[in-house]
């Protein structure tokens, strides 16, 4: 693993068209996502956050522009760089996307046994310690996806997207369906991780509070494209209407202190 | 034990080791064997400065490196970590030393009949689901019957139209060859004996008493059945069924009882239909294979048999269809959380539909005999 420096962008995207039939849902988008930040992605219902991360890790097709990772273009990638390129990138989808035959631990190891020839014992210790890591014990690792609650899951599943030890990690609304205190917890785990493990983060939410705690900086999506980026409080002297009335106001107040935490 | 990460030093009569590069994820094999390697080494001197890159694989392997070898305490080795990387390898440390005990494994005999156990309790669970199911049936039926605006017509027909007008064309096809292929194994063994003509007597009986319901309701347990279950098994995982119960809706009254009731509906008539086409079919085969002229056939056919065989077949379609309408809700209920149950419920809700089916057809088998139809 080659070390950059912080500051340099490991997620170039540049005049980003992605569609549906005729509908245009991301249009000439341009965003950065710089090594060792956390980047919170904002925007109204249906503004294509969802797509926009979708089609960087390559889910979806875009129409034309461009996307590089980690100083290399997508559309340029033999099959072999782009599952080197896979195992450098963690996703923590909205709803856990946990395998639901295979235990906690099975779903954390289940990476590591695909892309690593390392013996049983060796996986499940790293396994354990990335569970322990993300606040589950060893027997929360025996159970099942069913038998798990909301917050738990999200947490094994931020586990399995940190199998592989990734660079980046995409976590679409890792907060959403938490109550505020899970949901600080998390944010707290996230920031706590990214510091320990050196990650970047790209996260799309809709958690103010996630927002203020954790986020470096913050992209707001609207009409298809970014109308405004920085930090919070850039946010809240943008000169987008939206932008403004999303962060004011009630919702601009400065967060209290964990437990009382306001979410939209 | 030479490895780029982990190089041996002798200095001062003493050797120690240099670890070096990455130790991360890309190199987790080498890392792995090194920790096999160095199994059961008295004392270990590990200097880390020189290491560049660090994940927790690599925090992992330099702690089981430590604890593996020491026999001393562990503040003895000197690591020398680079500042950066001291965070992460303390909290993979502090994660190492909760014990985790593996699901420890029985004795194979005991597991074995722990598993006999619980395919035991499995299927007499799956049988009370079963009878619970028909119990429920027959109580949303009743208050249904009390109050019929409440029947869910809408939903009955839109069923009735994919179990029954859809499983049409299937049907006619399959159950013809059938009948192409019992005409043409009569005609090749009975005409040893000069007996073609009772061929004919042969092919009507067993295709109106027997095997035109039981191919039917087999067909129909494994195209419909297998429907059921999935449906509502994936409404089942998805709390749709939980909703409907919230709301103070039976679901067995909105969602079951209008499936059964199309199958009811639907069997007698796919078996009318079915009966018909393996019927045509074997005359077809006697006229082509068999050179027996229609006419001859179908005087033939009016002589062996009467309406009695019609009606053997036709009266146990309806509880077929109440057995296979049941059974499969009931396992579309019984799913849990998972893709795999939903797996592996349909797969039972048909094959027990079909065990029933031909239960069902023996039983009626013993009872028609007895009342002398």
């Amino acid at each position: 693993m080659a070390m950059a420096k912080p500051g340099d962008p490991v997620i170039r995207v540049r005049d980003l068209d992605v569609g549906f039939g005729d509908v245009l849902v991301l249009d000439h988008l341009s965003l950065d996502l710089l090594r060792g930040e956390i980047l919170g992605l904002v925007g109204g219902s249906g503004s294509g956050k969802s797509v926009l991360l979708r089609t960087i890790i390559g889910l979806l097709q875009k129409k034309a522009g461009s996307i590089e990772i980690l100083g290399k273009d997508i559309d340029c990638m033999s099959y072999e760089e782009r599952r080197g390129l896979e195992r450098r990138c963690g996703v923590l989808f909205q709803h856990g996307a946990l395998f639901s035959s295979l235990t906690v631990l099975e779903n954390v190891q289940f990476p590591m046994r695909e892309y690593l020839s390392i013996s049983q014992s060796f996986m499940d210790d790293v396994a354990l310690a990335k569970l322990d890591m993300v606040g589950l014990n060893a027997r929360d690792a025996e159970k099942y996806p069913s038998e798990l609650s909301g917050g738990m899951t999200k947490r094994a599943a931020l586990a399995r997207a940190l199998a592989l030890d990734p660079e980046i990690v995409f976590l679409d609304e890792p907060t959403s369906g938490l109550d505020p205190i899970s949901a600080s917890d998390l944010d707290a785990l996230i920031r706590t991780l990214q510091q320990t493990l050196g990650l970047t983060v790209f996260m799309v939410t809709h958690d103010l509070a996630s927002l203020a705690n954790v986020c470096d900086r913050i992209a707001a999506l609207a009409n298809g494209r970014v109308v405004a980026s920085g930090t919070l409080e850039a946010m809240k002297a943008s000169a987008d209407p939206w932008v403004r009335t999303y962060f004011s106001e009630r919702k601009g107040r400065p967060v209290p202190s964990r437990g009382a935490s306001q979410r939209e | 034990m030479e490895s780029e990460l982990l190089q041996p030093i002798t200095e001062d009569g003493q050797t120690k080791f240099e670890a070096k590069g990455a130790w991360t994820a890309e190199n987790a094999c080498e890392l792995d064997n090194l920790v096999q390697r160095f199994i059961g080494t008295r004392s270990l001197e590990i200097d880390a400065t020189g290491i560049k890159a660090l994940d927790t694989f690599g925090a992992r392997t330099i702690d089981r490196l430590v604890r593996r070898s020491a026999t001393a305490p562990r503040e003895v080795y000197q690591l020398r970590l680079p500042q950066r990387y001291v965070d992460l390898f303390n909290r993979v440390s502090q994660a190492a030393d909760k014990p985790h005990q593996p699901a420890e494994s029985s004795w194979p005999i005991s597991s074995g009949i722990s598993i006999l156990k619980q395919n035991i309790v499995r299927a007499g669970v799956g049988f009370f689901d079963f009878l619970a199911m028909l119990g429920e049936i027959g109580n949303a039926a009743f208050r249904v019957s009390l109050n019929p605006r409440s029947f869910r017509f809408t939903s009955a027909v839109n069923q009735l139209d994919r179990v029954g007008w859809q499983a049409v064309p299937i049907i006619l096809l399959i159950t013809f060859l059938i009948g192409c292929i019992i005409a043409q194994q009569g005609f090749f063994h009975f005409r040893k004996f000069g007996a073609d003509e009772y061929v004919v007597d042969m092919v009507g009986i067993l295709i109106l008493r027997e095997i035109g319901v039981l191919i039917v309701a087999i067909m129909v347990a494994g195209r419909s059945g297998s429907a059921y279950t999935a449906e509502l098994g994936s409404m089942k995982m998805r709390e749709e069924i939980d909703a409907l119960r919230t709301m103070g809706l039976d679901p067995v009254e909105i969602l079951v009882l209008p499936r059964i009731v199309a199958l009811i509906i639907a069997l007698p008539m796919l078996d009318f239909l079915g009966s018909m086409a393996a019927l045509y079919g074997s005359g077809v085969t006697a006229w082509l294979y068999g050179h027996m002229s229609p006419e001859i056939f179908v005087a033939r056919l009016k002589d062996a048999i009467s309406i009695t065989h019609f009606k053997v077949g036709i009266i146990k379609a309806p509880f077929m269809a109440l057995a296979i309408g049941a059974v499969a809700c009931a396992e579309g209920f019984a799913v849990r959380g998972s893709a795999e149950s939903l797996g592996r419920q349909t797969t039972s809700s048909v094959v027990k539909s079909i065990f029933l089916v031909i239960v069902l057809d023996g039983l009626f088998a013993i009872f028609f005999a007895s009342i002398g139809m």
